[in-house]
């Protein structure tokens, strides 16, 4: 749009000949002076950009004000009805809560992150492909982060990334148990006793091997064990006994003898326990035999639950507690990059001689971050905050996509759950249409700090 | 809606191999149904050279190909042009539209009782002519010609249904643990123990879909509370707080409360979703790491499509297991009905009606008609036979999917109403009240009464 302006009327240029500068300055006013002489032209240069801006912007929204106070099927007036249901729904509010949770810590947190790379981008020799790796991600869109965010947080470690190096390192610390889920048939002579473990109903004696079966250790663990020996009665008063899987293929085996073609349970730990106390202890052999002292003679056995630990599944990143951080963490792995680029662009045009100056005057390189280059980034933190705030307030891919079914109600935010409630299952567009305008209310004082601080920065 | 979509999903994933099994009924020739060439037809057609149809339905992929065989063989017989239109995932929107802009399909093929109803109501469905009718008493029990009625008229002809009350499992994990098929409730479960203590995970559920789990609950709860009391769930005349429904989730608990009875106990069913329950099982032939799977014949898609089991060798199904006096039967399904009148439509719906058109797409597999005059020797395997056998015979008393008869808020959407309540109730199977709370208070809102 030309910009009327008070130059006064000029001489004028020979038409064909390029303008010099000022020719050119004093054509645009003349225009300027043509549209100001009349209106209607003005209008009618302006009519394509109204009508667009009224066609997709104006009318929308404006229709959606309205549509929030109609009932569901748009008919009736509903007057604050909708917004009523958005403040007592139980599931708006949890929405209202993560979009709190969201816009608090991920501009916090990208922005952070941001200045982090891009100070310490500027100092490294590789700082460019650095930047340009953190960057890549921003090329991604939203589906296809959210799509392989989806799998990096798959529960089972042989799928997902996360919990692959979870585990691992859990598991370098942690001993997994020899025979996790093994369990006793109802019918055996043990009973549970608590945190795992399993008890003998009998006590043993040295005379009688203690057989102690147990089921549910899928065929291809046992399928190098050697069979299962019964156990001799052991010499000076020492007790006996044999674990072993009391199963074979076809499940014809009479339940608690040791059949042939029963296998061994190496390695269990099995506890003689007299009054609550244990007394002795001991681990199977290869054959599923083991030998107590006598002094284990009257007492209870019992199979610590150490022995039957399910192996660490990792971390339920996408459970109801975790889905909302874990997508959040999405979300910076995303943005984190445009936080970096923008403050690495103030950071190229702060004054180099004032960093060299507090270097020279004794201060550390944290007292120059702390003390002069965070205050002179402060525009640029403020803008980068600001606009990732405003993203933040509208985000909906990576939730709808990142979260199950399960789950998706404990990570619903509000533009998802705008989405549920217009074109889900109630089909309620009162309702969304009064979220929508809602989210609109809380865009609006962001957008203000931005405008300002914009025409501010014009202005200077 | 959400079975069709689950079973549409399975159906594209499956569609390659479809096409594969398919090929040995018809790589023999291109052009038409073997199937229709060796047997006479029962059903007459006029004939209508040069006139033009449109048929519309979700089905895409090897049930598109296998349904253009059915109307491959209707063109020739009648001398009529029939155009095949795919409606996308929700046939009601596509239907919506197309009869608002004044173009309807001549025939279209609801999967939902509850569109078809809303349909006829709004008077957008013509009724069936006396042919087609005829064929409809002769072929169709008095419980799919009701489906397919409103108000007495009928509307619809359930072309392809959907057995829902299935227990597929692996051969070997069966052998392995010595177990057969459970006839009982109570055997289904010492099954599931004993298959257990063979070191195997008993019963995959795909939790992480909330369908799976309503399709458990109607099972339990049409066989238990037989019936008349399903009936009046599924319209919400009687609350989900109701008795039965305490009965029906204990039931259901006491396999959901085992976790060693589920595949990757509690919370690894309810991150499992469809597809996976059923590879857990037949992906790894020699060692399974579930023995069964609960759900539709569609798994039978599944399994041809993503796994190497042969079905009938590898992979083999029962009836659901009864928990009351009989098994359930429960049925989801397509009806053709007819948007535009004209002798084309109705030849159409009579053909569709007929054990003829039944027949061509049997015989390709993957699929179930509810004609009781269907020869069982149509369908290529004995597991479709059995599927196919349990349907027809289970007379009038089948019923249709509750959660399809629901409003689709509580019925059909992810992370809502009765999948939801469902999915709570598989992570905590001891609180059973609060499941039922939960359930009504969503039924509450949805039914709007």
């Amino acid at each position: 749009m030309p910009t009327p302006t008070t130059t006064p009327p000029p001489t004028g240029g020979e038409p064909g000949q390029t303008p010099a500068p000022g020719q050119e300055k004093a054509a645009a006013a003349k225009r300027g002076s043509a549209l100001r002489s009349r209106p209607w032209l003005a209008a009618l240069f302006l009519l394509p950009a109204l009508v667009l801006l009224g066609a997709l912007i104006v009318y929308p929204i404006g229709y959606s004000l309205v549509r929030a106070f109609l009932d569901q099927d748009g008919s009736g007036f509903a007057g604050f009805d909708n917004f009523n249901e958005v403040f007592t729904d139980d599931t708006t509010l949890t929405a209202f809560r993560n979009n709190l949770i969201w816009v608090i810590v991920a501009p916090a947190v990208c922005t952070a992150l941001g200045l982090i790379f891009a100070v310490l981008t500027e100092r490294v020799r590789w700082g460019t492909a650095f930047k340009l790796l953190v960057f890549m991600p921003m090329a991604i869109s939203m589906l296809a982060a959210g799509i392989i965010f989806r799998l990096v947080y798959e529960q089972d470690p042989d799928r997902g990334v996360a919990n692959a190096m979870w585990t691992t390192v859990h598991d370098t610390f942690v001993d997994t148990a020899p025979w996790p889920e093994a369990r006793p048939r109802p019918d055996a002579p043990l009973r549970a006793s608590g945190d795992g473990s399993y008890t003998t109903r009998g006590t043993v004696s040295a005379a009688d091997p203690a057989s102690i079966p147990l089921v549910g250790i899928p065929p291809r663990e046992t399928a190098d064990a050697l069979p299962a020996e019964r156990a001799a009665p052991g010499g000076k008063g020492e007790i006996t006994g044999t674990v072993w899987q009391d199963f074979v293929k076809g499940g014809r085996s009479e339940h608690g003898v040791i059949d042939q073609n029963e296998k061994a349970l190496k390695g269990i730990e099995v506890e003689a326990v007299r009054d609550g106390r244990t007394v002795a202890t001991a681990k199977t052999g290869a054959d599923g035999t083991f030998t107590l002292p006598a002094k284990a003679e009257g007492a209870h056995l019992r199979l610590p639950g150490s022995n039957f630990e399910a192996p660490y599944g990792g971390v339920d990143w996408l459970g109801p507690t975790l889905v909302t951080p874990a997508i959040i963490g999405s979300y910076v792995w995303m943005w984190a990059g445009f936080a970096m680029v923008l403050i690495a662009a103030g950071l190229a045009g702060v004054p180099r001689e004032l960093l060299e100056q507090a270097r020279v005057d004794g201060a550390g390189e944290w007292t120059v971050f702390r003390r002069i280059t965070v205050p002179l980034l402060a525009p640029v933190l403020a803008v980068v905050t600001v606009t990732l705030m405003i993203n933040v307030l509208k985000i909906f891919d990576l939730v709808y996509i990142i979260s199950p079914g399960a789950t998706q109600k404990d990570a619903n935010v509000l533009a998802l759950q705008l989405y549920l409630e217009s074109f889900g299952g109630g089909a309620n567009q009162g309702v969304g249409s009064a979220i929508a305008v809602i989210l609109l209310l809380l865009v609006v004082p962001v957008m203000v700090v931005n405008i300002r601080r914009l025409r501010r920065e014009s202005r200077r | 809606m959400r079975i069709s979509h689950a079973a549409r999903t399975a159906c594209a994933l499956g569609a390659a191999a479809v096409l594969a099994v398919a090929t040995a009924g018809c790589a023999a020739d291109d052009e038409g149904s073997e199937w229709a060439r060796s047997h006479k037809p029962t059903v007459e057609l006029p004939k209508l050279n040069g006139q033009k149809l449109q048929v519309a339905a979700v089905w895409t992929g090897g049930e598109e190909d296998n349904f253009r065989k059915v109307l491959d063989e209707f063109e020739k017989r009648t001398g009529a042009r029939v155009e095949f239109v795919p409606t996308g995932d929700n046939v009601a929107t596509y239907v919506g539209s197309k009869v608002q802009g004044g173009s309807p399909p001549d025939i279209v093929m609801l999967p939902q009782v509850g569109v078809l109803r809303q349909f006829a109501e709004k008077g957008w469905l013509k009724p069936l002519g006396p042919r087609a009718r005829a064929e409809l008493r002769k072929n169709f029990s008095k419980g799919w010609r009701d489906l397919g009625s409103h108000d007495g008229t009928p509307y619809g002809v359930y072309y392809k249904v959907a057995n829902k009350s299935l227990i597929w499992y692996s051969t070997q994990a069966f052998r392995d643990a010595g177990v057969g098929e459970a006839k009982t409730w109570k055997q289904f479960l010492d099954d599931a123990q004993a298959l257990s203590d063979s070191g195997v995970d008993p019963v995959s559920v795909g939790g992480a879909d909330g369908w799976v789990l309503t399709d458990w609950f109607e099972n339990i709860y049409l066989s238990q509370a037989g019936p008349e009391k399903y009936d009046q769930l599924a319209a919400h005349e009687i609350t989900w707080t109701d008795p039965s429904v305490e009965r029906a989730l204990t039931t259901l608990g006491e396999l959901f409360g085992q976790r060693h009875l589920l595949a990757g106990g509690n919370g690894g069913a309810l991150r499992t979703d469809f597809p996976k329950s059923v590879t857990q099982i037949f992906g790894q032939l020699s060692d399974p790491e579930a023995a069964m799977v609960f759900e539709a014949d569609f798994v039978g898609v599944n399994i041809e499509g993503d796994t190497k089991a042969r079905i009938g060798v590898d992979a083999q199904v029962y009836p659901f297991p009864r928990v009351g006096d009989t098994a359930p039967v429960v049925t989801a399904g397509d009806a053709a009905a007819i948007l535009k009148d004209g002798k084309g439509a109705q030849a159409l719906a009579t053909f569709l009606a007929s054990q003829d058109a039944a027949g061509i797409w049997a015989a390709e597999g993957g699929y179930v008609s509810p004609n009781r005059n269907l020869d069982l020797d149509a369908y290529p395997n004995a597991p479709q036979r059995e599927i196919a056998k349990a349907l027809v015979g289970a007379g009038d008393e089948f019923r249709f999917d509750m959660s399809d008869q629901a409003p689709a808020a509580f019925g059909g959407t992810k992370g809502e109403g009765e999948w939801k309540a469902l999915q709570d109730f598989l992570k905590n199977p001891s609180d059973v009240r609060g499941a039922q709370r939960a359930l009504e208070r969503a039924a509450t809102k949805a039914y709007g009464k």
